[in-house]
């Protein structure tokens, strides 16, 4: 009886050794028969109380913590394809966010403002302290810098159409500034990046903002990257490089390196377009305080700070999960030179970086920024990581779900690819709404919060309404432990 | 002519006058004395204006230059005329680091020495120097042409794309990806032109041509030790 079981399995084995035909298709077979259910029912089947145990013991299956699955693959495909892995999306470890804060909201000693009656202001000027003209914005949510090339053409216009629908700014990315998204964009701030393709004297000058790309969150330290399949022949004229080629762009600029040079560039910068336009400095989020007291220093009008989970459509892996710190800390940070400087609220702040919700918005307002910027969260909103079009997931040996495959140019839903067939899968009018209920809904949400914390703007919101449910994220955020005082290292 | 004296006028007040002219404006020519090392000096100009600065310059002069012809008889400083789009910018002295950095179009001519990184990330200009150019020059150039009549610093063109590097002197050493390529008729024809546009006398002959190996252009495990 006990070894009536395995029989049939040994008899398998054998029958496959004979076949060598068929070798691939039956090991392929085993392989996928393991899997936890399979195992258990190996486990019960062999089991037997008074014998020996189990030749093959489930139990017995201890996955290492140094090599779980994922770590196996990566060295796998390593030896197999001997180039690091490059991927879209952001930072996928646990990090500390903004999930691990509170709001207080009101009770007795703070009395809240009625949610459907009273007021909650959500407007934000950018660019008082030295340009002629400011922009306001309508909601303090902003669409952060991404590239016509890593995005497709509809996938900029339907952001640039969404924003423009609620009062709000987008931006472009390393590769210039195209027409559709110009025309699309009441509010668009255009980026001066190492890379400088496609930089121009007369798209900064039609642009409403500048914005000078020192680092990214997903890849402080590194520059762009754009792989083969998406320089088609229109990116390519724009960037100025061959078509089909892995492009890598620099990571300092070619004329300026350091706070000193960064002073004279913004000042060229503000000679070149007349003092007119808010000048924004982007950093990742590293050393942040030092890097945002040298942004002020060297004069500019915004800093934006881009937290490590920030989101990217082609970077090495080790660079997202491994360089830089999280969103959380780096506010703090921000605020804290800001604060230091007595630039608080006069040079604005812009936080990005694993950016979701009205939550996030709130938390991130109330610990002093003056607006986010959303990536990632833009591109689900257009249908990113959708259920839809599965076949073509797969294709890319992913799931809905789990996509992280922007650098291959083969995006399922059309978000971040160049090539026609999946663009048309993406209706501008159709992304636009959709990116448009998503922002209307973060901006609800945020005033809902505001208003039980008893704000009539969003930026009344302040550190004292927040508690952290975690040490790390008390430490990192400088806001007390929930039901104590108690913020670690103060 | 109009002259300007920065000794008593702001580069603000300067370059806000240069950017209010109308097109077809016949205050065409300018004259600007004591520029004493100013940033950013005729930075962003849009019109066919000659602009003539009696002296040395800062950061940025002629900065993102469209189609004004400006000259600088003094030396320069960082990043003259970058991401230079169209027109002439010529420096009668020498010129310093990143000299028409990402320039996208026109001529930019230096009759004495540059320094590192000249013509670093150029997309289309045209780049004549009279004399020698520093380390790390044409890093990244993606296209347009480099004449360098003297010798040419460690790492020229590193990880170049496609443009075309002229020496006349001797070139310390290559950078990753950039190699020695035949100067055919039709390089020395371009060669020519270029000199004679830059109005500097060389034999053409006497140059060598470089230009990209293409082998980093994409991804190949085989390659990772050329950085
Ligand atoms: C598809 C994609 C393309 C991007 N391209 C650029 C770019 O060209 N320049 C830039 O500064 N940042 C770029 N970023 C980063 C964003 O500007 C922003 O910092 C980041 O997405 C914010 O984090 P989030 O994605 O978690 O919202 C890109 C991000 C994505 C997702
Ligand atoms: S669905 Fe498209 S945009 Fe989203 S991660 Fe995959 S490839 Fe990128």
């Amino acid at each position: 009886m006990r070894t009536r079981k395995p029989a049939p399995k040994a008899k398998k084995r054998s029958g496959r050794a004979a076949k060598p035909k068929s070798r691939m298709g039956s090991r392929a077979k085993a392989i996928k028969a393991v899997t936890p259910a399979a195992l258990r029912a190996n486990l019960v089947s062999a089991g037997d109380a008074r014998g020996k145990p189990p030749a093959f013991d489930t139990r017995a299956l201890r996955p290492s913590h140094s090599f779980p699955q994922h770590v196996l693959a990566e060295i796998h495909r390593a030896a197999d394809q001997g180039l690091y892995e490059i991927r879209g999306f952001g930072a996928k470890r646990k990090l500390p966010t903004f999930d691990d804060l509170v709001l207080l909201g009101a009770s007795v000693s703070r009395y809240p403002l009625e949610g459907y009656r009273e007021k909650c202001g959500t407007n934000v000027v950018l660019g008082t302290r030295f340009a002629k003209k400011p922009i306001e914005l309508k909601i303090p949510v902003t669409i952060a810098g991404m590239s016509f090339g890593a995005l497709g053409a509809n996938a900029k216009e339907a952001i640039g159409r969404a924003a423009t629908m609620m009062g709000t700014s987008t931006t472009t990315g390393d590769g210039g500034m195209t027409e559709e998204e110009r025309k699309s964009s009441k509010t668009l701030v255009y980026q001066v990046l190492p890379s400088r393709y496609g930089l121009n004297p007369d798209d900064l000058r039609r642009a409403d903002a500048i914005e000078v790309v020192v680092g990214q969150g997903a890849k402080p330290g590194g520059g762009g990257m754009l792989l083969g399949l998406k320089i088609t022949e229109r990116v390519a004229k724009m960037r100025n490089l061959p078509v089909g080629i892995d492009q890598r762009s620099a990571s300092r600029h070619p004329d300026w390196t350091g706070p000193d040079d960064l002073t004279i560039k913004i000042r060229e910068l503000r000679e070149i377009t007349d003092w007119e336009k808010p000048i924004y400095v982007k950093v990742g989020a590293t050393r942040t305080r030092f890097d945002v007291a040298l942004a002020v220093k060297a004069g500019a009008d915004v800093v934006v700070v881009d937290g490590m989970q920030g989101g990217t459509a082609a970077t090495q892996d080790v660079f997202i999960e491994h360089a830089g710190i999280p969103t959380l800390p780096a506010v703090r940070m921000a605020v804290e030179a800001l604060q230091e400087l007595d630039m608080h609220r006069k040079v604005q702040l812009i936080v990005s970086g694993g950016i979701r919700s009205g939550a996030d918005v709130a938390k991130a307002l109330a610990m002093g920024a003056d607006a986010v910027a959303i990536g990632s969260a833009a591109m689900v909103a257009l249908g990113c990581n959708k259920p839809v079009y599965i076949d073509d997931y797969h294709a890319l040996g992913t799931e809905p779900g789990f996509c992280h495959h922007c650098h291959t140019g083969k995006c399922p839903v059309g978000v971040t690819t160049q090539l026609p067939e999946l663009q048309a899968r993406l209706d501008p009018e159709q992304g636009a709404r959709w990116l448009r209920n998503y922002l209307s809904v973060m901006v609800l949400e945020a005033q809902t919060l505001a208003r039980a914390c008893g704000k009539s703007h969003v930026h009344n919101l302040e550190p004292d309404d927040l508690a952290a449910l975690t040490v790390e994220a008390a430490a990192m955020a400088g806001v007390p432990l929930a039901g104590t005082n108690w913020i670690p290292g103060r | 002519m109009s002259t300007v004296d920065l000794a008593s006028v702001s580069v603000r007040d300067l370059n806000s006058r240069l950017h209010a002219l109308p097109p077809g404006t016949n205050e065409r020519h300018w004259r600007i004395v004591n520029p004493k090392g100013e940033h950013a000096i005729a930075a962003g100009l849009t019109l066919p204006l000659e602009v003539e600065i009696e002296g040395h310059t800062g950061y940025y002069c002629a900065g993102m230059n469209k189609a004004a012809t400006v000259i600088i008889n003094g030396h320069a400083g960082q990043g003259v005329a970058e991401n230079i789009m169209s027109g002439e910018v010529r420096v009668k002295g020498n010129a310093s680091q990143s000299a028409a950095a990402s320039g996208q179009g026109g001529l930019v001519v230096i009759e004495g020495d540059a320094s590192a990184r000249c013509g670093i990330s150029m997309k289309g200009v045209d780049i004549v120097v009279g004399g020698s150019v520093g380390h790390m020059s044409a890093f990244m150039a993606q296209s347009g042409h480099l004449v360098v009549c003297g010798d040419a610093g460690p790492s020229l063109g590193d990880s170049i794309y496609e443009a075309i590097l002229y020496v006349q002197g001797k070139v310390e050493s290559l950078g990753a990806d950039c190699i020695e390529k035949e100067m055919t008729p039709a390089h020395a024809k371009t060669l020519r032109d270029l000199l004679a546009r830059a109005g500097i006398k060389a034999d053409p002959k006497r140059f060598r041509r470089y230009g990209s190996a293409r082998k980093l252009y994409n991804f190949h495990v085989d390659h990772a030790d050329a950085y």
